[in-house]
Order: structure tokens, then C-alpha cells, then sequence
């Protein structure tokens, strides 16, 4: 018989997800995975919202996640088409790579 | 096993409602009349430019200006209303409908009339001519607003990303350039790492007070005893929160965007984002902070301290060994940004309470102010880096050797906003730097009021080797050089920036007097 899972697992979950997506963008130097790990932090305070909401019986933290995932989406939008329009210009670009602005 | 789950989740629900009809919240929509003005402009000039053929020249400049126009003029009679009905919210309790909020308003609208003007000329000529750049500063705008005016922490944050993806796209905008989409990638990536953070610390905040909107978030802080666990989690958020803050204001140590994606962006863009970027964050720092969590006003206060003193030390510090002239004025930003900061440290020591400081009409005066000459020194640059004729635009120290010779009335419009932004008397800035540092002082903050005044001097001596390059170097191509035409449009932009700089350095009283009713927040 194993333990009820509480919503307090879930917090930890999104907690962890959270650190993988936050330290996957510090190192990581791919743009496409790096867009990604920033949807992995998105979406660890979505579950976060939905762990909380379950936790305190209230619906608000629910819907929060609706207007998160709208947000999320619109993101992707932009942040493909930047990324299109820059390994479109230089195959293979990492993070590394665009270095043309330092000073 | 998966029916126990079902359950244990199922019980933690409120009972079945009552079916009943969805009741939408009332809505006075005369009240939201600036952000519906922009919005019609935005969707307007993106349909009907979309149907028509290319329009003649100027007339899309046009139309994002009159729109801003009539939006700011819409802000100025809410504004009235305002001071004869007293504060109020609206939308159900998610939108604040106070002076802080108009002052807001007008100072983002002042700033997209200003910069739709400046990029009328810049963008003559290059494939980006068109409505998607002025549709975009637009939609940007409403974003802008909607953070100055949020009283939920989930508004706010949609109009932070409505605000920050606009401004990805418009950063990135010069496809011809591959500095530009370097700048665009910079400020996603890190502009998204920073609303994860942000968002993230909404979240937890949620679930320290049971509630993202800010009225009830105050309440249930105060009597915040019945939450058991409360404080990690609350302070856990409100750290989060300043992370994202601190990058969306460029704060140090926050700050290592900035110089790349102000020099890379197109400029009128990096103006746009320096002013209504930059009024827009402060705006919701206040809100966040100030109006919210007052209740841990000593958890958050000595962190906003530290990011002032470093964003001044960084900003001036640094500024000093560039050699082009936007990531000067990039870290010249970021010192603007401590002054800010200074600004919010002060409305700490009375957030809260019935009888606020200065704090918060010093900051929003200096963010009118500070829009207004940013616009104006990027304005410059615009105008003559668009004169070298190089695809990027030539920002460097050099290409401003001799601006006196070639174009005086440029260089005599450079020098006010240098002045002004190393807050010399009798220009805007000075006004704007005493108001911070006044405040500060009268909250007996001393230590951080001299260190700004430090940073100040430092910052003075940047301004001053952009001066001495514009009037006593000889430019490099000798008598020869090329003279830089001033456009119409942008003429009438940076000299309007330059008279309105004088002229609240002079006479600033009526604005201070305005500024000083913010301080009443409605929540």
C-alpha cells in the first residue's frame, strides 16, 4: 500500500522542474533547447498553480494556468520565428556562435 | 489505486455549484478608453493596412502617433475623473483606475508619439516600411499600461508578455542585419528566462496568500495567520518576483542584456524599449511591491538597496570604457535604473501606510521625465548613425567626431539630453534626480542618497566625452565629411524632446504638482 499522493509532492515536482529548466538555459547552448527549457520553467509554475489550487480548494489557481498557457503559446510563435530567421542566416548557430555584439 | 487518487483529489474540491448563467464582471469601458484607443489603432492600421496598397509616405508614423495622441488625451480626462470621484478598481477588482495608472498612461502614449515619429524616417527606404512595426509599438504600449494599471498579479503578467513579446519581435525587426536578430535571441531568451522567474513567484505568492489579486493578497497577508507555512513560501516568491523584476528593469546584476540588445536593436527601437520598457517595469515594481507586499516591505527593502548601489556603481562605472555611443547610453540605463531604484527603496518606508512619502511620485515624475530624454538621445543617434550609410546603422564614439561642424542644431540637441541625463540644473534631469534623492533623504535613507550622488559625478564625466567628441573633435574625414540631413519627422520628435526637457527644468512645478497626487494607489 503506498502513501496518498499529496498535492505537496506535486510542489516538489515543480520545484525540480523548474531548476532542470533554469540550469538547462545557463548551460545549454543550442537555441532550440534552450527555448525549450524556458517551456520547462513555464510550465513547473503551471503545475505549481495546479498543485496550489488543489491544495487550497480554490478555483483561481486553476484558471491562472489558461492564461499561462496562452502566454506559452504566443512564445513559441516569437520565439521560433527568431530562431528561424537566425539558423536560417548561419546553419547550426549555437549560443556561442552569435557573438557579434560585445564590447 | 488510481480511483483513491481520483478521490483524494475529488475531495478537495468544493462541493457541485448550482448551475447558473456565467455572469461576466461590469465593466466601465470609458474607464479603459486609452488601452481601447491603442488597441483599435494597432488592429486597425494591421487590417486596413493589410487590404490597401502601400500608403503614402508617413502616413502609418502618422496614424500610430494620432492614436497615441488621442490615447494620452483620453489618460488626461480619466485623470480628472479620477480627482473628483476618488480611486477606485474596475473589472471585477483585477484593474486599478488611479492617478499612478493615468501618470503611466501618458507617459508611455508621450513616448510611442515621440518614437513613432523618430521611426518614420529610419524606416524609409528598407523593407520593414509598412504597418507591422507602428501595429507592434502599439500592442507594446498596451502591454505597457495594462502592467501600470494590473491589480492582479496575473494581469500584470499578461501584460508583461504582451509588453516583452512585442518587443522581442521589434528588436529582431532589421531582418537585413544580423545584429539585430542577435539582439532579438539575447532579450527571448533572457527576457523569457526572467518572466519564468517572474511567473513562477506569482505562483508561489498564490500560494502563501491564497489569492493573485492585490487587494485581497494585502488583506490576507495582514491577517495572514489562518495559512499555516506562509513565510518560506511567501519569501521564496517575493525573491522570485525580484528576479524577474530586476531583469525586465535592467537592475545590475541583472543587467548584462542590456548593452548587447540596446546596440544591436534598431534604434528607435532600443529608445522605445529605454522609455516605455523601462516606465512600464518600474510601474509594475511599484505595484508589485510597494502596493502589494508592504507586509514584507523589511524582507524586500535592503535587496532593492543592494540592486540600487550596484545598478549605480555598474552603470556609471562601466559606461565609461565604451566606445559606442548606444552601449554608453545602454549602461548609462542602468545607472538610470539605481536612481529608480533609489526612488522605490524610499516609498518603502512608508508602503503601506495611509500617509505615503514621496517615494512613488518621485519615481514616476523621474520615469516621465526619463522617457522623454531617452527618446531624445537615442533619437540623435538614429538620425546620425542612419547618416553613415551603413546597413547597421554606425553608432561608434567616432562617427560622432565633429557633429558641431557637420549639423549644429543636432549637436546643440544632444548636448540638453546629455546634460539633462547627467542632471545638470535647469534641465528635466535635475529635477527628476533631486525629486529620488529628496525622497530618499527624507526617509533618512543618507547612505544611498550619497552614493547616488557619487555615481552621478562618475556618470557626469561619459556625458561629457560624448560632448567633447561632438564639439572639439575634428571628424575623420576632415571638411569633407558628409553633412547630416535632419527628416522632418525626426526633427520635430527631438526637438520637441529638447523644448519639453528645457522647459521642465525651468518651470517644473505644474509637473511636480501632478506627480505628488500618484502617491494615492487605489487597491
Amino acid at each position: 500500500m503506498i502513501a496518498a499522493i499529496e498535492p505537496s509532492w506535486y510542489l516538489i515536482l515543480a520545484a525540480m522542474l523548474f531548476s532542470v529548466g533554469a540550469v538547462g538555459l545557463l548551460i545549454r547552448r543550442n537555441p532550440l533547447v534552450m527555448f525549450m527549457c524556458i517551456e520547462l520553467m513555464l510550465n513547473a509554475a503551471n503545475l505549481t498553480f495546479v498543485a496550489l489550487a488543489i491544495k487550497l480548494g480554490d478555483i483561481n489557481g486553476q484558471t491562472a494556468v489558461f492564461f499561462v498557457m496562452v502566454v506559452a503559446a504566443a512564445e513559441v510563435v516569437v520565439g521560433l520565428s527568431i530562431i528561424v530567421s537566425i539558423l536560417r542566416r548561419k546553419p547550426g548557430a549555437t549560443a556561442d556562435d552569435l557573438a557579434e555584439l560585445k564590447g | 489505486m488510481i480511483s483513491e487518487l481520483a478521490s483524494s483529489f475529488a475531495g478537495s474540491f468544493p462541493a457541485q455549484l448550482p448551475a447558473q448563467a456565467f455572469q461576466g464582471p461590469e465593466v466601465n469601458w470609458f474607464a479603459l478608453s486609452p488601452m481601447l484607443a491603442l488597441l483599435a489603432g494597432a488592429l486597425g492600421i494591421m487590417v486596413v493596412g493589410a487590404m490597401t496598397p502601400q500608403w503614402p509616405k508617413g502616413l502609418y508614423a502618422f496614424v500610430s502617433a494620432f492614436t497615441a495622441g488621442t490615447a494620452g488625451a483620453l489618460a488626461m480626462v480619466q485623470w480628472d475623473d479620477i480627482t473628483d470621484t476618488g480611486v477606485q478598481t474596475l473589472v471585477g477588482g483585477v484593474v486599478a483606475f488611479d492617478t499612478f495608472a493615468m501618470f503611466l498612461t501618458i507617459t508611455i502614449c508621450m513616448s510611442l508619439l515621440l518614437v513613432s515619429l523618430l521611426t518614420d524616417s529610419f524606416l524609409r527606404g528598407t523593407p520593414n516600411e509598412g504597418p507591422e512595426i507602428y501595429a507592434l509599438y502599439m500592442v507594446a504600449a498596451i502591454g505597457g499600461i495594462v502592467m501600470a494599471s494590473a491589480n492582479d498579479l496575473i494581469v500584470l503578467f499578461l501584460g508583461l508578455e504582451t509588453l516583452s513579446l512585442a518587443l522581442y519581435v521589434l528588436a529582431a525587426s532589421n531582418r537585413r542585419s544580423l545584429k539585430s536578430a542577435e539582439s532579438g535571441i539575447k532579450y527571448f531568451v533572457l527576457g523569457g528566462f526572467a518572466s519564468a522567474f517572474f511567473l513562477y513567484g506569482i505562483a508561489l505568492l498564490y500560494g502563501a496568500s491564497g489569492t493573485t489579486n492585490i487587494t485581497e493578497m494585502v488583506i490576507a497577508f495582514r491577517n495572514g495567520v489562518d495559512l499555516d507555512n506562509s513565510d518560506p513560501l511567501a519569501l521564496a516568491g517575493i525573491a522570485m518576483l525580484i528576479v524577474g523584476l530586476g531583469f525586465k528593469v535592467a537592475a545590475a546584476p541583472f543587467h548584462v542584456w542590456t548593452p548587447d540588445v540596446y546596440e544591436g536593436a534598431p534604434s528607435p527601437v532600443t529608445a522605445f524599449m529605454a522609455s516605455v520598457g523601462k516606465a512600464a517595469a518600474f510601474a509594475a515594481m511599484i505595484r508589485v511591491l510597494v502596493t502589494a507586499l508592504p507586509f514584507f516591505r523589511d524582507d524586500w527593502g535592503p535587496v532593492i538597496w543592494a540592486l540600487a548601489v550596484l545598478s549605480l556603481v555598474v552603470g556609471s562605472f562601466l559606461a565609461v570604457v565604451q566606445t559606442n555611443v548606444k552601449r554608453m547610453l545602454a549602461y548609462s540605463s542602468v545607472s538610470h535604473a539605481g536612481f529608480l531604484l533609489v526612488g522605490v527603496e524610499a516609498a518603502r518606508n512608508t508602503a503601506g501606510e495611509a500617509l505615503p512619502g514621496d517615494g512613488i511620485a518621485s519615481v514616476a515624475l523621474y520615469l516621465m521625465l526619463y522617457s522623454v530624454l531617452v527618446i531624445g538621445s537615442f533619437g540623435v543617434v538614429t538620425v546620425v548613425s542612419k547618416a553613415s550609410g551603413d546597413e547597421d546603422g554606425d553608432s561608434s564614439l567616432d562617427s560622432f567626431k565633429g557633429l558641431a561642424k557637420r549639423r549644429p542644431t543636432l549637436a546643440l540637441a544632444f548636448t540638453v539630453f546629455l546634460l539633462a541625463q547627467a542632471g545638470v540644473p535647469l534641465t528635466s534631469g535635475f529635477i527628476a534626480k533631486f525629486g529620488v534623492i529628496q525622497a530618499a533623504v527624507e526617509e533618512e535613507s543618507y547612505v544611498i542618497a550619497v552614493i547616488a550622488m557619487v555615481a552621478a559625478v562618475v556618470a557626469a564625466f561619459l556625458y561629457l566625452r560624448i560632448m567633447v567628441n561632438m564639439w572639439l573633435a575634428d571628424s575623420d574625414g576632415g571638411d569633407d565629411a558628409e553633412p547630416v540631413t535632419i527628416p522632418f519627422s525626426a526633427g520635430v520628435a527631438i526637438f520637441g524632446a529638447a523644448a519639453f526637457t528645457l522647459f521642465v527644468g525651468v518651470f517644473p512645478g505644474w509637473l511636480i504638482d501632478a506627480a505628488q497626487t500618484v502617491s494615492i494607489i487605489a487597491r
